[in-house]
């Protein structure tokens, strides 16, 4: 390893990257003017990637499928989408977006989704696996409980990880192109080695995972050699310190098919081996940007074969290839690098894209020039999210790193979550009006619920009640769970990602919350209307009667403000006093993807005055036309949910006409940075950013084909417009837009 | 203070970003109102000082250098009285106050609060003869709006102008350049804004019952809009179209 051109540190004996940045980075405080513009080769490229993302919608979501070969690290040969133009290579097949199977989550799943095509798995694919191997989806089935199964079909727990891949762990995948593959490999061997008796199931599982994924470094050196790469030594160039740190990335999305695969934050890191190569006069600002504008646009060719009941959940097909951008190290220097912009201005070069997630990690101490260039990628291309770095970096005890899925943050190489979806908080407000039961079915769900009569509801009774069904709500979440992570890790285990962890990594479990809006609503209208329900012959509650004004969630308001911010204390409290699998620590997210619709459909009517299967807002966002007092009230309101309760990730969706962020463009970047400093002060976690007309939705709807690219944020994530359901771009334009006049 | 509503997201009034609150109330009745519903003085909804207090200091992280409040309305002087405590809480937590008005109002009350507790005053000339004057706002003597410029100007503190554009009717000229040159020795006025008329407000004039009466003004072109920005130039530091 040429070490002697890198300042050195702990990270030249011990496997360490955040040690290797710190020694080396290069934090950049400059303008964007030294940025250039796209590639001719890459344009050759990206033109060819358009017209095949193009046949894909035009082929109901899906160019090719292969459903011969179990797809792993190695099984397919090298693919290239034009390989004398492309300077970084890598595909997860050996053709560009077909779709493979990778049927170890459940076969199942994999043969649904592929006869929605009108194909099916090869004959001895299907006797394998119906007859002798065993999948994650299997062993979950034989564990889960009556109860499990009814909170499941009842939409109380909604969207869990046992069909499908749980995802959301980031594999540290810029040690590849820092270590070489040889040295990692020796250093898991070295842990293995360590790992001894007595042979509790812990430590043998532990034994059976490490060994696991020193066989998955070596099948990355073989996917490399298909390349005519040699990724058993570490990168010894910027171009190779890209390629590796993507061959790392694609090994993950080659085996594993999560539903949010997170990169890390791989721009500062990169950023250490351009600036060498840039200073060293063996590259230009031309070459750099090629590396990454190709890297990116082989982020944005990742797909999964998935079936239409998953996109329900997960609209417009997403994958969630989160990059964090910027940020501070705890010693006061900013993460800014030439790369942060960068990556950046792909949303330029390729134009806007919901793929790589780009996600911005915010402070007051960021570098003003790169604040403003943020809020103006932002206003062009409501392509990036804002993250707080202040928040997250002081009480999650990491500097270094990524945001898993959407809102997650996750230390690099130390720290992995067990994904864990949502409940259904709305629903569980409704069993405490109803003696118990579910308000559609009529299922007895809670014991301990008395039937309520009384022509008015009443807050103390509701609120006691409330906290019973939570507390048993939160017990069966907590059971599913754990079932489902140690299954996960029995039959699924995520290899290649976690060989480029920590052996023995810190584990969160992420529970979510879906409908806090509207419970907040609700119990404001308890509290300070008069709520009458009315129930149909069975005594269940189908509507209710509203008398008398309340204060809404999102206007900042103490009242109601605080029952939402209670909501969330408890929930995530009920949640804590509950064992779980490998020790792991619980964490909660307010944030629903856009599933906000489907929630809603399977919910009831609410106190709120909200009509059954009427949509959710998303996230943590207040439901749309309710927060009447405008942007900054409503951002203050979420503002208010304590992120301690809350440490998995509160989401808010935020979206404006460019002409209400200001009248010139000069005042809309101003205006949007000082949202920014100023949300983020008051302690807020999270912010997507859409600056759009009313009108362009509108038309996107009716002309889907001319506007390919028309990228939208929800709750966490951004989603290609076109790719939504009617029913979902329906919901988007009725959601909050901020219009001012 | 009676409030018609607020808009925490203020980005057309005032510098930076703003609590913008609209008092109920105004004596004028313009034939452009695009906020109609705010001219009735009865109605509105009372709210405490000190709750609106609280709520812009919740703000003062997203003002930043130049943002904070303003009230608009209706016509905030005519509520004078209640407005002097309420800036005078704001400026005590430090944040930036603005007022947006017709100038009608001249007492010892708008004094108090002009001379001590306003940061900025967005005085809006709605046309520089008296005829015309009458033709818009429905009142005459246009001469108050004028003494309430000199009475800004005398005080030393920084004054706006806004004036709204409408093709033949206040767009011509012989108009801004009469308006030009009556303000251009004013020390006080960092700009003029210029608001190009819209027909946005329409709907709610129907919803109110009234008849809307400038049916047959166009919107300026964004020839007309630069043409007056150039006269304009002129005479003043900065014209912003808003």
């Amino acid at each position: 390893m040429e070490v002697k051109q890198f300042k050195s540190g702990t990270w030249v004996d011990t496997i360490n990257v955040r040690d290797f940045v710190i020694n080396n980075i290069t934090p950049y405080h400059g303008t964007h003017d030294f940025l250039v513009g796209p590639s001719k080769r890459t344009l050759k490229l990206w033109d060819i990637c358009k017209e095949a993302t193009k046949e894909e919608r035009l082929n109901n979501g899906v160019r090719s499928l292969d459903t011969n070969t179990i797809s792993t690290i190695s099984a397919f040969e090298a693919g290239y989408i034009d390989r004398e133009n492309e300077v970084i290579v890598g595909l997860q097949t050996d053709t560009l977006l077909k779709r493979t199977m990778k049927p170890f989550g459940g076969f199942k799943v994999v043969q649904k989704a592929l006869s929605e095509h009108g194909v099916k798995p090869n004959d001895a694919l299907t006797e394998l696996f119906s007859k002798y191997v065993k999948t994650h989806n299997d062993g979950v089935f034989d564990a889960y409980t009556q109860e499990i199964k009814k909170y499941r079909s009842l939409g109380f727990l909604t969207g869990l990880p046992d069909n499908y891949a749980r995802g959301r762990i980031i594999g540290d995948y810029r040690r590849i192109a820092l270590y070489g593959i040889d040295r990692l490999i020796e250093a898991k061997k070295k842990d293995l080695a360590s790992i001894k008796g007595p042979m509790t199931d812990s430590v043998i599982r532990l034994r059976e995972e490490v060994s696991e994924q020193i066989k998955a470094l070596k099948e990355m050196i073989a996917l490399g050699a298909k390349y005519n790469l040699d990724l058993s030594r570490p990168a010894e160039n910027a171009k190779e310190a890209v390629q590796w740190t993507y061959m790392a990335y694609l090994a993950a999305v080659k085996e594993q098919d999560g539903a949010a695969m997170s990169l890390g934050n791989v721009s500062t890191f990169l950023d250490i081996f351009i600036e060498e190569d840039l200073q060293a006069g063996l590259i230009t600002e031309d070459d750099a940007q090629e590396y990454i504008d190709q890297f990116v646009m082989k982020l944005r060719m990742v797909r999964h074969l998935r079936m239409g009941a998953y996109d329900e959940i997960f609209a417009g097909d997403p994958t969630w290839v989160t990059e964090a951008i910027g940020g501070m190290f705890d010693d006061g220097r900013t993460k800014v690098t030439k790369t942060s912009f960068r990556f950046l201005n792909t949303l330029y070069n390729l134009g806007p894209s919901p793929e790589p997630n780009m996600t911005v990690l915010w402070s007051d101490d960021l570098p003003q020039n790169f604040k403003d260039y943020c809020s103006k990628v932002a206003i062009d291309s409501s392509s990036i999210q804002f993250e707080n770095d202040n928040l997250m970096r002081t009480s999650r005890g990491s500097d270094d790193y990524g945001i898993a899925c959407c809102v997650s943050h996750q230390a690099l190489g130390k720290s992995i979550q067990f994904f864990g979806a949502r409940t259904n908080l709305a629903k569980t407000l409704l069993l405490a009006i109803n003696g118990g039961r579910c308000e559609i079915t009529g299922t007895p769900m809670v014991n301990g619920i008395e039937a309520c009569d009384c022509e008015y509801l009443d807050f103390n009774k509701v609120m006691s009640n409330f906290k019973i069904a939570m507390k048993e709500v939160a017990r069966v979440y907590n059971d599913s769970m754990n079932i489902i992570h140690y299954m996960h890790d029995k039959y699924y285990y995520e290899k290649a990602q976690m060989a480029l962890i920590d052996t023995n990594p810190n584990i969160n479990i992420a529970y979510g919350i879906a409908g806090l809006s509207i419970v907040a609503d609700s119990l404001s209208a308890i509290k300070y209307a008069k709520v009458k329900p009315i129930r149909n012959e069975e005594g269940l509650t189908v509507d209710f009667k509203i008398e008398g004004d309340f204060p809404c969630y999102g206007n900042d308001d103490d009242r109601v403000d605080i029952l939402a911010k209670n909501v969330v204390a408890d929930f995530n409290n009920e949640l804590k006093q509950l064992a779980v699998y490998k020790n792991a620590e619980p964490t909660m997210s307010v944030l629903t993807i856009t599933s906000n619709v489907a929630y809603g459909k399977k919910t009831g009517a609410t106190p709120d005055g909200r009509a059954k299967g009427v949509a959710f807002a998303p996230g943590a966002n207040p439901m749309h036309g309710r927060d009447s007092k405008g942007a900054i009230a409503s951002l203050n309101s979420v503002a208010k949910i304590n992120y301690a309760d809350s440490q998995d990730g509160i989401s808010n969706t935020f979206s404006i006409v460019p002409k209400s962020l200001g009248a010139s463009i000069t005042d809309r970047i101003e205006n949007l940075t000082a949202i920014l400093d100023g949300y983020f002060s008051r302690n807020a976690q999270h912010i997507n950013v859409n600056v759009l007309d009313k009108e362009t939705l509108l038309d996107a709807m009716e002309h889907p084909e001319e506007y390919p690219q028309l990228t939208i944020r929800v709750s966490g994530y951004a989603v290609n417009f076109v790719r939504l359901t009617r029913e979902q771009q329906q919901e988007v334009i009725t959601r909050s837009f901020h219009e001012s006049m | 203070m009676h409030v018609h509503s607020i808009e925490s997201f203020g980005t057309h009034d005032g510098p930076g970003i703003r609590l913008v609150i609209f008092l109920q109330g105004c004596k004028m009745k313009c034939v452009y109102c695009h906020n109609p519903d705010t001219i009735a003085t009865s109605g509105g909804k009372d709210y405490d000082i000190e709750a609106l207090a609280q709520m812009a200091i919740r703000m003062k992280p997203y003002f930043g250098k130049k943002g904070g409040v303003t009230v608009s309305g209706g016509e905030p002087l005519l509520q004078s009285k209640a407005l002097i405590p309420f800036f005078k809480r704001l400026k005590e937590e430090g944040i930036h106050t603005n007022i947006d008005t017709n100038g009608r109002v001249l007492n010892h009350f708008t004094e108090t609060l002009l001379g001590n507790y306003t940061d900025l005053v967005m005085l809006d000339i709605k046309h520089m003869t008296e005829d015309g004057f009458e033709a818009i706002t429905g009142v005459r003597n246009k001469e108050t709006t004028f003494k309430f410029a000199a009475y800004r100007e005398a005080t030393g503190k920084a004054m706006w102008l806004r004036y709204v554009l409408i093709p033949e009717i206040t767009n011509t000229p012989e108009l801004l350049h009469a308006m030009g040159k009556y303000f251009m020795d004013f020390k006080t006025i960092e700009k003029i804004e210029l608001q190009p008329y819209h027909k946005l407000g329409i709907h709610k004039w129907a919803a109110l019952g009234w008849d809307y009466k400038l049916n047959d003004a166009n919107e300026n072109t964004k020839e007309q809009i630069d043409a007056a920005v150039n006269i304009l130039k002129n005479y003043f530091k900065e014209v912003k179209v808003n």
